[in-house]
């Protein structure tokens, strides 16, 4: 895998869109509702791209797209070089295994009958013809990978710490070889030191396996650590869209400055700045 | 005099296993117009504390303290009627979740205008004129329609603005804010800090902000607590806990913070210790070993 050149691309998305129907009632027309309203980027091999925007601006819509859970209503996905055929029923298990996904919730994304071990062997049991040891070698190894032990691998999901579990949900997302990961808010439910574990083992992995990330988050200080490149959504388009460096340094749409604006700052000269500017003020 | 006075508590839940000490030995004081910030991971007692002093807490718990003073008055030894007298009205709070900290049967008006009948006893005319003069305060849009709107048809943000007209209704002697924008998107989040930091500035009540968030406490705190499973890390000015930070864990929170990376990886807290930090000095020792 590392004797792939890391200039290639690894998924191209070409104006993409998706829309919903909402259902009318007696009197009231149906409504359209643009999600994603025509989105497009391309992102390199081993790179990392985040994707910033507030509730409901359409950033999770696009990641059910590229993880072909939802149909695009237009528009064309191309990963590893291949267009993707989103039509139901044309999907391969190829396709599948090459894209995976994890999500926010690391208490909603697991089955809490599953065991651990039959949580991380269940893709391997769909897609391959594996025999039940070799999967229960796999599922050993990568909880190993993920900084978990085997004695975890006849555990239930409720055994676990939120921590815990969301490297159980990356372990399983693993468990294909899958070349592109996308992350939907992987580490917001997370404690502040625990969420440093979980991004330092993304990282550790990514360059393990040379994984493409598409990161999505609200969280900016988290995505300065993380992105290579960035794309801010506001109401179903990308209002910016560039290398971490040009977002952060020189943001240029109004919506950008305005939540650059609205993140908290924690370096000690603007706190400095707010003490004395409160001190001004109960002074007047 | 302090505002609020709380020494040595402890809070502890009777589980299958035993007790369990969810706060073990803090003591925390706010002063008038001051903002105290505490701060914690989940599972630190930061929230139990607070709600120990709202009394809202579950018959199971036992509740112990040398001193629970509110203006001077032991809360402890109030009666329930004393007590339910005290709090939503001198002592108010803010909780995290907004649309789940509203009653979805009933709409805000009706919410907002029980708290100024049971505290204060308004006339029906009153209750309503006020009720609108404080949903303009909290900057709700066309606050005489949203007197008859129900939690479910506004935004997160909104119901936080009503969730917060709500506690100041009665000018509240002393707020407590537990993590009140943690549900809600970055730009509101900031308009609701905004708010909160505005109206204790023009009221000068005490504020006790309870966050995990370094970033909030930054922006809003005179003075933080630090705690760490149910104990007191270190409490410090706002400044010369960032500048300075004296206790192990507050120094790990700090270099864990992604903006405060230095090299490819993250510092992680276990890097500093091994899940057993030392308590600081004034934080009682006496009792350590409780979670060995």
């Amino acid at each position: 895998m590392s004797d792939v050149k890391t200039t290639d691309t690894m998924l191209e998305v070409r104006d993409i869109k998706r829309d919903y129907e909402l259902p009318g009632g007696f009197m009231k027309p149906k409504k359209t509702l643009h999600a994603v309203k025509g989105v497009s980027f391309s992102l390199e091999r081993g790179k990392t791209l985040a994707i910033v925007g507030e509730s409901g601006c359409g950033k999770s819509t696009l990641a059910r797209m590229i993880t072909f859970i939802d149909e695009p209503t237009s528009g064309e996905l191309i990963i590893d070089g291949k267009k993707m055929d989103t039509r139901p029923g044309h999907l391969t298990s190829e396709m599948r295994q090459k894209v995976q996904i994890i999500f926010q919730n690391p208490y909603g994304s697991l089955n809490p009958r599953q065991k651990i071990g039959d949580v991380l062997g269940e893709p391997l049991a769909i897609n391959t013809d594996m025999s039940a040891n070799d999967r229960r070698d796999r599922a050993t190894e990568m909880l190993i990978k993920v900084g978990l032990g085997p004695e975890h691998y006849n555990r239930y999901p409720h055994m676990f710490s939120g921590g815990q579990r969301q490297r159980i949900a990356i372990a399983r997302a693993l468990m294909m070889n899958p070349k592109l990961l996308v992350l939907d808010e992987p580490v917001s439910a997370l404690d502040l030191s625990v969420q440093a574990q979980v991004l330092n083992l993304l990282a550790d992995l990514q360059d393990e396996f040379n994984l493409t990330y598409v990161f999505i988050s609200h969280d900016l200080s988290v995505v300065r650590y993380i992105a290579d490149e960035v794309m801010v959504m506001y109401f179903g388009e990308a209002v910016e869209y560039g290398t971490r460096d040009e977002v952060f340094s020189n943001p240029k749409h109004e919506y950008t400055q305005t939540l650059f604006k609205a993140t908290p700052k924690a370096d000690v000269e603007s706190i400095r700045a707010r003490i004395a500017a409160k001190k001004a003020a109960s002074a007047a | 005099m302090s505002l609020l006075q709380i020494d040595n508590l402890t809070v502890e839940f009777e589980t299958s296993t035993g007790w369990f000490r969810a706060v073990d030995g803090v003591s925390v004081s706010v002063d008038k117009a001051e903002v105290l910030a505490i701060v914690g991971e989940s599972g630190s007692g930061k929230s139990v504390s607070m709600l120990a002093v709202m009394g809202l807490l579950p018959d199971t718990a036992k509740i112990t303290a040398d001193r629970m003073l509110f203006e001077g008055k032991d809360i402890q030894s109030l009666s329930g009627t004393e007590r339910r007298k005290l709090i939503g009205k001198d002592i108010a709070m803010i909780f995290q979740e907004p649309i789940a900290s509203l009653n979805p049967c009933f709409t805000v008006g009706f919410q907002i205008e029980e708290v100024l009948r049971i505290h204060l006893g308004l006339g029906k005319k009153e209750r309503r004129a006020r009720a609108i003069e404080l949903f303009k305060q909290v900057g709700l849009p066309n606050p005489e329609e949203r007197m008859n709107a129900f939690p479910h048809q506004m935004s997160g943000g909104q119901c936080q603005r009503v969730m917060i007209a709500i506690a100041i209704a009665c000018n509240p002697k002393l707020l407590i804010a537990d993590e009140p924008t943690t549900a809600l998107d970055v730009t509101i989040q900031k308009q609701i800090l905004d708010l909160i930091m505005d109206l204790q500035a023009r009221t000068g009540m005490g504020l006790i902000m309870i966050t995990h968030d370094m970033g909030v406490v930054a922006e809003t705190a005179d003075r933080v607590v630090v705690q760490y499973k149910g104990r007191k890390m270190e409490e410090a000015d706002v400044l010369s806990l960032f500048e300075n930070p004296k206790s192990n864990y507050t120094k790990a929170l700090l270099a864990a913070l992604p903006e405060n990376a230095t090299g490819d990886r993250l510092t992680t807290v276990s890097a500093f210790f091994d899940g057993n930090p030392e308590p600081a000095p004034s934080a009682g020792a006496s009792a350590a070993g409780a979670f060995a």
